[in-house]
């Protein structure tokens, strides 16, 4: 009986590991995998139905923020046109705006600062489950979208950076709702200084409402378009093409 | 409500059932895909922020593949299987919520009564379970105080918990709804109660895993299928006549 017992939690335990692997097995056929993508759907648009389209992050005291704040991903894109514009101070650093615009585009440093400036005290939070409060400065992405003029096809925006993975540029991409965020900022000071390289010097997106990998640093390019097909693999970004990240990062 | 030794009486609703078997697949799920996103970074903070140069108050040991879901390292799945199975679990447990205070469930099978907590009940009981009696022989439908209790334990707080906590690591949930974060005392407070309440769950699900075993699984299996619960004799479990066990027909 004590024999049938042990059997039957050998059984349990047993089966456990057999579910489990079925759960890899299951992911690498179509329906499943498609059922188990839909989540990010299904998390996106409870999300954006529980929240109001300009409801703000939480926004923190200077004490609180981190005594270092992390880098992550990229520390230096290391390439030769990367080196060439830090040595001379990103002065010859331009961002081009363009793609579905009526007026294109290509602003430096010196542009950024002068626009309306937004800082914010906000906590970056890694994919990975840590956690960074630093403060950022710099204008709302949606100034800079407004002065360029979306043409109405617009629905996206993408974002393409110096640093490369795989061979092509590092790129992620928004939607309008959290690209007219009044917290989303192409920023270009961090805690009060310059953006160190490893925190995407000269400049980088911050998108207060989704999780760090969706912060393009090193930005290069900012284009408008309609869809984003036809882009990298097509799912908005490096990591959501090649490893199969949310494009939706709220969660 | 008398029951006599031997007899078959209806033990579980429909509710309870069907709520019972889904809630275990998404805890198994989430458990397992837990522990794998849980590799990507397994330090703990406490407060708002906490990151590497930061101290933790935990280190956790990298989670084997054979617990993890996947079961090579992808944070991207794992976060993929506990977000659906997050909202599978939090619509599951408003839905068998909401039915169970309908269908009276809870105050008629969860409900503490004065006299189950007096220390002379409770030693009773410790005693009852140390002897592998599980029911009050008077009473073979009601579930003893220490079940009560960690039924209570798993539904109202340990489950609602994790759920919260679950919702207070999401940046977006913390745009939609800033007084959750405040509640719990920043994200990396919340993400280490997540975990503790993770733990809990699982401690939880293995006592069970025993407890059904040792009032005899098919009886309690079949109980949790049909509804259908053959009354031990004398509250005591008699494993031989289990029909799973004795291999006795269904």
């Amino acid at each position: 009986m004590i024999r049938r017992r042990q059997l039957l939690g050998g059984g349990i335990a047993g089966g456990a590991g057999l579910l489990l692997g079925g759960c890899d097995r299951a992911v690498q056929s179509a329906l499943p995998r498609k059922i188990l993508f839909a989540g990010e759907t299904m998390q996106m648009g409870l999300q954006r139905a529980l929240m109001d389209r300009d409801a703000l992050a939480p926004e923190y005291r200077p004490e609180q923020r981190s005594p270092i704040f992390r880098a992550n991903g990229t520390r230096d894109p290391g390439t030769p046109e990367y080196a060439a514009l830090r040595d001379g101070r990103f002065a010859n650093w331009r961002l081009t705006v363009g793609g579905l615009v009526a007026r294109p585009l290509s602003l430096s440093l010196t542009d950024l600062g002068q626009l309306p400036q937004r800082a914010q005290i906000t906590r970056h939070d890694c994919v990975e489950g840590w956690s960074a409060i630093g403060k950022w400065q710099g204008p709302r992405l949606g100034d800079v979208l407004r002065a360029a003029g979306l043409r109405d096809a617009a629905r996206y925006v993408v974002f393409t950076c110096a640093d490369r993975y795989g061979g092509a540029p590092y790129y992620e991409s928004i939607d309008l709702v959290d690209a007219f965020h009044p917290q989303t900022i192409l920023a270009w000071a961090l805690n009060d200084r310059f953006l160190p390289v490893a925190n995407g010097a000269p400049c980088r997106l911050r998108v207060e409402r989704q999780l760090g990998y969706k912060h393009a640093k090193y930005l290069m390019r900012i284009d408008a378009v309609a869809s984003l097909d036809g882009i990298g693999k097509g799912q908005g970004g490096y990591w959501e093409d090649n490893v199969d990240y949310d494009w939706y990062a709220g969660i | 409500m008398d029951a006599p030794p031997g007899t078959v009486i209806r033990r579980h609703g429909l509710g309870t059932r069907i709520w019972h078997w889904i809630n275990a697949v998404a805890i198994f799920v989430l458990l397992g895909s837990g522990l794998g996103i849980s590799n990507a970074h397994p330090r703990l903070y406490w407060g708002v922020y906490g990151a590497n140069f930061d101290a933790a108050w935990m280190e956790l040991p990298r989670f084997p593949a054979w617990i993890t879901i996947p079961s090579s390292y992808n944070l991207a799945l794992s976060r993929r299987w506990h977000l659906i199975f997050a909202l599978v679990l939090g619509f599951g447990l408003l839905a068998y919520m909401v039915w169970s205070l309908v269908d009276r469930h809870f105050a008629r099978d969860l409900r503490l009564r004065r006299r189950e907590l007096t220390p002379r009940h409770l030693w009773a009981d410790v005693r009852a379970h140390l002897d592998f009696r599980f029911h009050d022989p008077a009473r073979p439908r009601d579930y003893n105080v220490f079940q009560k209790l960690s039924y209570i334990g798993v539904l109202f707080v340990a489950l609602p918990l994790a759920i919260l906590t679950g919702i207070a690591l999401s940046p977006g949930m913390n745009a939609a709804w800033p007084w959750v974060l405040d509640l719990l005392g920043g994200r990396q407070s919340a993400r280490s109660v997540h975990f503790l309440c993770a733990t809990a769950i699982a401690a939880f699900t293995v006592v069970h895993l025993v407890l059904v075993i040792l009032a005899g699984a098919g009886n309690e299996l079949r109980s949790m299928l049909t509804g259908r619960w053959r009354v031990p004799p004398d509250g005591r479990v008699d494993a031989a006549a289990d029909p799973l066990v004795a291999g006795e027909p269904r």
